[in-house]
């Protein structure tokens, strides 16, 4: 790979012992991901560009949305400014920027709802902090509801559970409305509307890419494992972020679902329809564009007659699928219902563990010592298996029965308490490179800290914004790029898919 | 006998406007939907379990103390400090008192005691905490600043300046019977008494709303069930109008 350029600011030092930045006013005022431009707004139902009355309309839109959303309504209601949340969002601690402390984050709207929605605010603005909306607000929302990964971490420590994310969503929402969208996130919502993936791979170059690897497989364990595309009539149809389909480390974790359905001799499929898991709907806080995207997968499991839908490795998916699918796209009564609707691929992997149905060699992994990075989305937006907490100890499972070195990082950067890795909620776009750098540093600081001490040689993820952004700025601090596997990379790798019956 | 028909005319409004505010808050809270299942993970996924959630946020404020063990500590000590000292003066609302509320009497002192000293802290750590100056607007101290008030001006007429409790008392019981009695004219208990009202009229419009809306908070009240129970609020409901309302 070619060496990282120098980059145009100044990467943090990793420290021992994490420590909270003293406030520094406008440090990242620069940062703003790309503006979407009309052709990528208005299929997606919103103005091309800034509308004329673009203050009446957000300040309506913000009307609606607050009769929409409950959480919007009591969070902007609620917070008393305990401070709880202030040192707690990974984009503060790794950019000392105030605005990027989550109820400062709220408050760019909390002022605005208070100055044209309360009492207070419509009569001693001042006093309540109430804020006219401006072009200047508008400007901020926009730079910093893109300073938000919308990892809900903020959420674990307040005391009325007040979701940043969810004021995020509302705010991008908002903005989207009076024509101000950001390109990353819109363009691919286009393309998954448009093609059915994210990256506007078609059908014959995934047929094609898909022959690829069962080749590389065969050549590789001597195994002819499938990866089939659009199988009426097979039991599963996974649905997985297309990164797995080409990008490193992801398609290492495809290759790994397909050995374990191999292995269990379970037919299953893909789908050119729904070749994709990721929702970005969910990042704009669109409930519409969600829903359209979701539907493809029940439209796809319809097509080609599955009995059940297992879901890979992707973190804000795996929210959409179990936390909303059921409510946006639901009844599911046409799979088989003795097994979970949606089901993670780590549940399904796990399930067969249980029952011995995989035959693992766990010493293939001896040349690593294994950590887990916990996916905001999965830890604090979803679950698996029948108990809280399965997010966190199923994966683990996975990795355990995978491979013998395996430690965690410290407590409070993993489980319920993980950082982001810096580049989720539709941040994952090089136009954000300082803020994804600056971001990861929570994560990158408890990684170095067991490399250091364990000799920690790999990061497992299951997330493919995760994989990606470590892929990414893993570099900056020092450290390998290669240090990211898939889950389902490492349990792959320790399948006995030989010999056998 | 201006100033006791004033301060009950006061009084009156005041809690008409606290209790009209504040149901018209929850009413709005009940109104509006959640259209999707947000609770925080791990999150229980029974209804009891989530009952227990409620509970331990409201009672032991479990997630500040994950988030900050300062503001947990001075703000449940004010918390639970001003609910000993509210159940204290429960003995100016009943007549004859009741035994359990005399027999708590002493503890509501120290509970005042410990009221004070949890807003001063809270007042502390906002000062001094470079984060929460930044987020601090006027009105955040100023509540803080009311509330030191109350509590003091209450603690002084306990310790220095005496007041005539059984004539408030007969003036309270009055207000609440419509058989109204002279208010004691004495200046820190009409001080107490006025602050006291500011505090019933600003709660429906300021952020002491956090205290119905820990209840409609719906990371935390919501059951983790989302495979098994659809949530689909009325808005989102597209099955009654035609498809492709919106979006492309």
């Amino acid at each position: 790979m070619a060496g990282i350029k120098k980059p145009e600011f100044d990467v943090p030092e990793l420290r021992e012992v994490m420590s909270v930045p003293s406030v520094v006013p406008g440090a990242m005022a620069h940062s703003k991901p790309f503006v979407a431009k009309p052709e990528f707004q208005v299929p997606l139902g919103f103005p091309g560009e800034l509308v004329e009355d673009w203050k009446e309309r957000a300040i309506s839109k913000m009307g609606d949305v607050l009769g929409k959303y409950r959480s919007v309504q009591v969070f902007m209601d609620a917070c008393v400014k305990c401070g709880a949340c202030t040192d707690k969002c990974h984009y503060y601690l790794g950019t000392a920027d105030p605005k990027n402390m989550p109820v400062a984050r709220q408050d760019l709207m909390r002022g605005v709802y208070r100055r044209y929605f309360t009492f207070a605010g419509k009569h001693f603005p001042k006093l309540v902090g109430a804020t006219e909306l401006t072009e200047e607000v508008i400007e901020d929302w926009y730079r910093y509801y893109h300073q938000c990964s919308e990892c809900r971490r903020c959420s674990v420590y307040c005391p009325y559970g007040i979701d940043t994310a969810e004021i995020t969503m509302a705010g991008r929402e908002i903005l989207a409305s009076i024509g101000v969208g950001q390109k990353y996130a819109n363009e691919i919502i286009g393309k998954v509307h448009k093609i059915g993936n994210n990256l506007g791979l078609p059908e014959p170059a995934l047929a094609d890419t898909l022959e690829g690897l069962e080749e590389e497989v065969e050549e590789d364990t001597g195994v002819p494992v499938k990866y089939p595309l659009d199988q009426a009539g097979a039991d599963v149809l996974l649905v997985t972020p297309s990164a797995d389909f080409f990008a490193e480390p992801h398609v290492d974790g495809l290759i790994g679902y397909g050995k374990v359905f191999h292995q269990a001799g379970i037919s299953w499929t893909l789908s050119s329809h729904a070749s994709e898991a990721a929702n970005f709907g969910i990042f704009i806080g669109n409930y519409d564009n969600m829903k359209q995207v979701a539907m493809r997968v029940k439209e796809a499991a319809l097509e080609l007659g599955v009995k059940r839908i297992v879901v890979g490795e992707c973190g804000h998916a795996w929210r959409v699928a179990y936390s909303f699918w059921n409510t946006l796209i639901g009844p599911f009564d046409f799979l088989d219902r003795s097994f979970p609707v949606p089901q993670h691929i780590c549940e399904f992997t796990w399930d067969l563990l249980q029952r011995g149905a995989l035959r693992i060699n766990r010493e293939e992994n001896d040349d690593k010592v294994v950590t887990f990075h916990d996916s905001c989305n999965v830890s604090r937006g979803s679950r698996m298996g029948n108990k809280p907490g399965g997010q966190f100890t199923i994966p683990r499972e996975i990795i355990k029965a995978a491979c013998n070195n395996f430690v965690d990082m410290a407590p409070e950067t993993t489980h319920e308490n993980t950082f982001c890795c810096g580049g989720g909620g539709g941040l994952l776009t090089d136009d954000l490179v300082e803020l994804r750098v600056k971001g990861a540093l929570p994560r990158m600081e408890a990684l170095k800290n067991v490399v250091d001490e364990y000799g920690v040689t790999h990061m497992a993820a299951i997330c493919a914004i995760c994989k990606s952004q470590f892929t990414k700025v893993l570099p900056f601090y020092g450290l390998g790029m290669d240090m990211v596997v898939s889950v389902h990379q490492l349990l792959g790798d320790a399948l006995e898919l030989g010999g056998g019956e | 006998m201006i100033l006791s028909a004033l301060f009950s005319v006061l009084f009156y409004a005041a809690f008409i406007v606290l209790v009209a505010g504040v149901s018209r808050r929850i009413l709005i809270y009940w109104k509006t939907p959640s259209p999707l299942v947000i609770p925080t993970t791990p999150a229980p996924v029974t209804r009891a379990g989530v009952a227990g959630r409620m509970f331990r946020e409201v009672v032991f404020f479990e997630s500040l103390f994950k988030g900050s063990k300062w503001s947990w500590l001075f703000g449940w000590l004010f918390h639970f400090g001003m609910l000993v000292v509210l159940v204290r003066h429960l003995r100016y609302f009943t007549e004859p008192v009741w035994a359990w509320v005399a027999m708590m009497q002493w503890v509501g002192i120290y509970a005042g005691m410990a009221m004070l000293l949890g807003l001063v802290g809270l007042l502390i750590r906002r000062s001094a905490v470079d984060r929460l100056r930044y987020i601090s607007a006027p009105s955040d101290y100023l509540m803080l600043a009311l509330l030191i008030a109350i509590a003091g001006t209450g603690l002084l007429m306990k310790y220095v300046w005496h007041t005539d409790i059984i004539a408030l008392k007969a003036f309270v019981l009055g207000m609440m019977y419509f058989q109204w009695a002279p208010l004691p004219a004495d200046p820190l208990l009409l001080l107490h008494l006025l602050l006291v009202i500011v505090l019933m009229l600003v709660f429906p419009i300021s952020k002491l709303l956090h205290a119905p809306g820990i209840f409609f908070s719906p990371t935390r009240n919501m059951t983790d069930n989302p495979r098994e129970v659809r949530h689909v609020a009325a808005w989102a409901d597209d099955t009654a109008k035609p498809s492709g309302a919106s979006g492309s």
